[in-house]
């Protein structure tokens, strides 16, 4: 774990003010980052997450590209052959599809292609998943997509400190990294010191946000708030719930996930996107394999209904809650049952 | 001898095979962009349809600023707001015939009112209680598109399978300028010359892709520039002047009826508003620019020919004036109601008959409705008997 000497900020930070700051220290110590996406210039993006970054850097590190997402990821692995490091912003989760093409053909495999003589350090900013009410195309949770390509690394945040540093550690990867933000906790104010020295985190570590004896809760991105919350309403039912952050599904961190599971002995996996094909049918599966002697129950999913996102009005129906991870919690008495 | 030794001789002819394929000289738009209101060209023009596109231009404008207006009230999740645009919006769908297809995308709530939508059911996308809402068979409008430039290949393809089918339907299709620099654009552009498929494609270039302006769009003389390495005719036209939009766009469709392939027409106007009202326009416009349209706008552009002309009797202009008031209190009615939504059609058009894993999924939310209700309910009594 490297530390970075931060700024002195004056306000408390949002995940978005943390990933701008984390895209500005990226490109204040390396010059061969480049930023480039739609709207990212004198609007800062339409989240402002690159707020000031043209400013400060200059049209030609912080670039409005044309509206054109497959232009921009496949000039990005054009920039990243000649040795920059491009950070792409798409500007919605549902508008990185036409980029596949890149992303899948040539993004993924350059450097197994070229046997390692050119792998491509290009960060794939996505901002992803539903909760804030946006109309059709501007909720979708596309990680089982990104999960099943291999060559990419698979990021998502769920607080503001790891917004920052899995964002750093991101940037600074050899390897292409599709880095998701979770739209709902953009404005989220939670435990970061602006003021502070900051960690830049290793991809690829899950961390145990809340320890417990009875049951692992295994999750990511925006799902965390909601697993934390469900551990506390646990507890009057008498269940001490562990909550696990995946923080990176590629590469998967199966130690600290089976060692929660080992102690636990029972596990729940969630998250937005669909189950059918959807991430928690692999990581039940890795935690079967891993765990099998110390299940006290099957591994269970609490995850979106399998139909394409729902319109606003009724989107809390498909995202998982709390009840419904409480609903799964209770099915985890295995014995009592069958 | 050498190739050096015959060099006196040698004379560069070009490769056998070839030739242009196509002459491009009436494909190259006009200099300047197309204009009727203010011209001798409007002299011609017909008085009955002028009124009636006055009328049209007064209530989309009214539609507009109740559309904005229930957005500031929460009743609309968003409305990108095409006030300035109305022309474009209104001659796109006048000009079509009833088994004619509408290809709008999301900016275009008001070319699909103007084709006879119902003004509830255009906002279904954008009031966010389902994605679409309507049968575009039935109306031949298709969906509201959000992801840039993807309906235009479906337009297309909808103008060729009726063609095949000796049908002598047209497909309008409309777009943005910064959807223009979509893959898709491309390729339904060039899918439409290829196969000479009878598709109209309107261009509104309304100054901004968001807060990108034009100049970091495109680098090309006009958007009407690029039918011609299509190999279809490219129309620039004033996109304020609703006469002038009628006639381009009406010509445009007659053409592709008649057999005469596709048209990429852009309208040059402007965006009045914000992108949505998620948008912060300071950001990247100034005032003095918007401004300068205002004194360009479709509305007053037309309302001045007519005075000029003794066509806009005080009687025309109140009864414009009524329709539209009357149009927008009943939205706002109907509006201020809440949509009764049933959350288990959640699994009801996934797939022509549900999978059992929907089946499952649906009797798992049927039971936690249920549950909700009788909490409800219970708790209804518990205050009942507390009082
Ligand atoms: C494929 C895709 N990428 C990005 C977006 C996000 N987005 C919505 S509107 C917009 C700007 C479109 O500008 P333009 O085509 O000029 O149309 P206008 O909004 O000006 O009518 C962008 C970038 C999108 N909807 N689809």
């Amino acid at each position: 774990m490297t530390t970075v000497a931060a700024k002195p900020a004056t306000k408390p930070a949002t995940m978005a003010q943390a990933l701008g700051r984390a895209l500005r220290d990226s490109m204040a110590e390396d010059s061969s980052v480049h930023v480039l996406g739609e709207d990212v210039g004198a609007l800062g993006g339409v989240f402002r997450v690159t707020d000031g970054l043209t400013k400060e850097f200059g049209e030609d590190r912080c670039t409005d590209t044309p509206l054109a997402e497959a232009g921009i990821l496949g000039t990005a692995v054009g920039m990243a052959m000649y040795g920059l490091r491009p950070v792409v912003e798409m500007q919605f989760d549902a508008f990185a599809y036409p980029a596949f093409e890149q992303l899948i053909s040539h993004v993924a495999r350059m450097r197994n292609r070229t046997r390692g003589a050119m792998p491509l350090p290009i960060t794939v900013r996505v901002p992803y998943g539903g909760g804030i009410g946006g109309v059709e195309h501007h909720s979708d949770s596309s990680e089982a997509y990104y999960m099943a390509t291999p060559g990419l690394h698979v990021v998502a945040p769920a607080t503001v400190a790891d917004a920052y540093g899995l964002l750093r550690a991101s940037i600074a990867s050899d390897d292409p990294v599709v880095f998701l933000e979770p739209k709902r906790l953009y404005w989220s104010k939670a435990d970061w010191n602006p003021d502070a020295p900051q960690s830049v985190e290793p991809i690829g570590r899950a961390v145990v946000r809340r320890p417990g004896r009875s049951a692992t809760l295994i999750t990511y991105g925006p799902s965390v708030p909601v697993c934390l919350e469900a551990a506390e309403a646990a507890r009057a039912e008498g269940w001490d719930l562990e909550v696990v952050d995946l923080r990176s599904l590629v590469p998967f961190d199966d130690e600290t996930v089976a060692a929660s599971v080992r102690r636990t002995g029972r596990a729940v996996v969630v998250h937005e996107s669909s189950g059918f094909g959807g991430p928690g049918g692999e990581i039940a599966a890795r935690v079967t394999e891993r765990c099998f002697h110390h299940l006290e129950a099957p591994v269970l999913r609490v995850a979106g209904f399998d139909i394409p996102y729902p319109p606003p009005m009724l989107e809390k129906h498909h995202l998982p809650g709390v009840d419904r991870i409480l609903d799964a919690v209770a099915r985890l008495q295995w014995e009592a049952q069958s | 001898m050498t190739v050096m030794e015959q060099r006196g001789a040698y004379r560069p002819t070009p490769p056998p095979a070839w030739q242009p394929r196509t002459d491009p000289a009436p494909l190259l738009p006009d200099a300047e962009p197309y204009r009727v209101l203010g011209t001798e060209a409007a002299g011609k023009a017909d008085p009955g349809l002028l009124r009636r596109l006055y009328a049209e231009l007064v209530r989309g404008r009214r539609y507009n600023t109740q559309a904005t207006a229930l957005t500031k009230q929460g009743r609309l999740a968003v409305y990108p707001s095409s006030t300035g645009q109305e022309a474009c919006e209104i001659a796109a769908a006048l000009v079509l015939e009833e088994r004619d297809w509408l290809f709008p995308s999301y900016r275009d709530t008001l070319a699909v009112l103007t084709r006879g939508l119902d003004p509830v059911s255009a906002l279904t996308l954008l009031r966010g209680d389902w994605h679409t809402g309507y049968d575009p068979r039935e109306h031949r409008i298709a969906p509201l598109c959000t992801p840039l430039a993807t309906q235009l290949p479906h337009a297309v393809g909808l103008a060729h399978a009726a063609r095949l089918k000796g049908d002598d339907v047209v497909a309008l299709a409309m777009v943005g300028d910064g959807g223009t620099s979509e893959g898709d654009f491309h390729e339904a552009l060039n899918f439409a010359a290829v196969w000479r498929a009878p598709v109209v494609f309107l261009v509104q270039n309304n100054g901004f892709a968001i807060s990108v302006p034009l100049d970091r769009q495109t680098a090309a003389p006009s958007l009407a520039h690029k039918a011609v390495g299509y190999g279809m005719p490219g129309r620039l036209v004033d996109g304020n002047d609703v006469a002038a939009m009628h006639e381009v766009l009406g010509e445009a469709v007659a053409r592709a009826r008649e057999g005469g392939g596709p048209t990429l027409v852009e309208a040059i106007t402007y965006r009045m508003e914000a992108h949505t009202n998620a948008d912060d326009a300071t950001r990247y416009r100034h005032d003095d620019e918007v401004a300068a349209w205002r004194d360009h706008d479709p509305v007053l552009l037309l309302e001045r020919e007519l005075v000029e002309r003794g066509l806009l009797d005080d009687d025309t202009r109140r009864r414009a004036s009524e329709d539209a008031e009357a149009m927008a209190a009943d939205l706002r009615e109907r509006m201020n109601k809440d949509p009764l939504l049933d959350p288990m059609d959640l699994f009801t058009h996934v797939y022509a008959e549900q999978t059992s894993q929907l089946r499952e999924q649906a009797a798992q939310l049927r039971a936690e409705l249920e549950a909700a209700a009788e909490e409800a309910e219970a708790a209804e009594s518990a205050k009942g008997e507390t009082r």
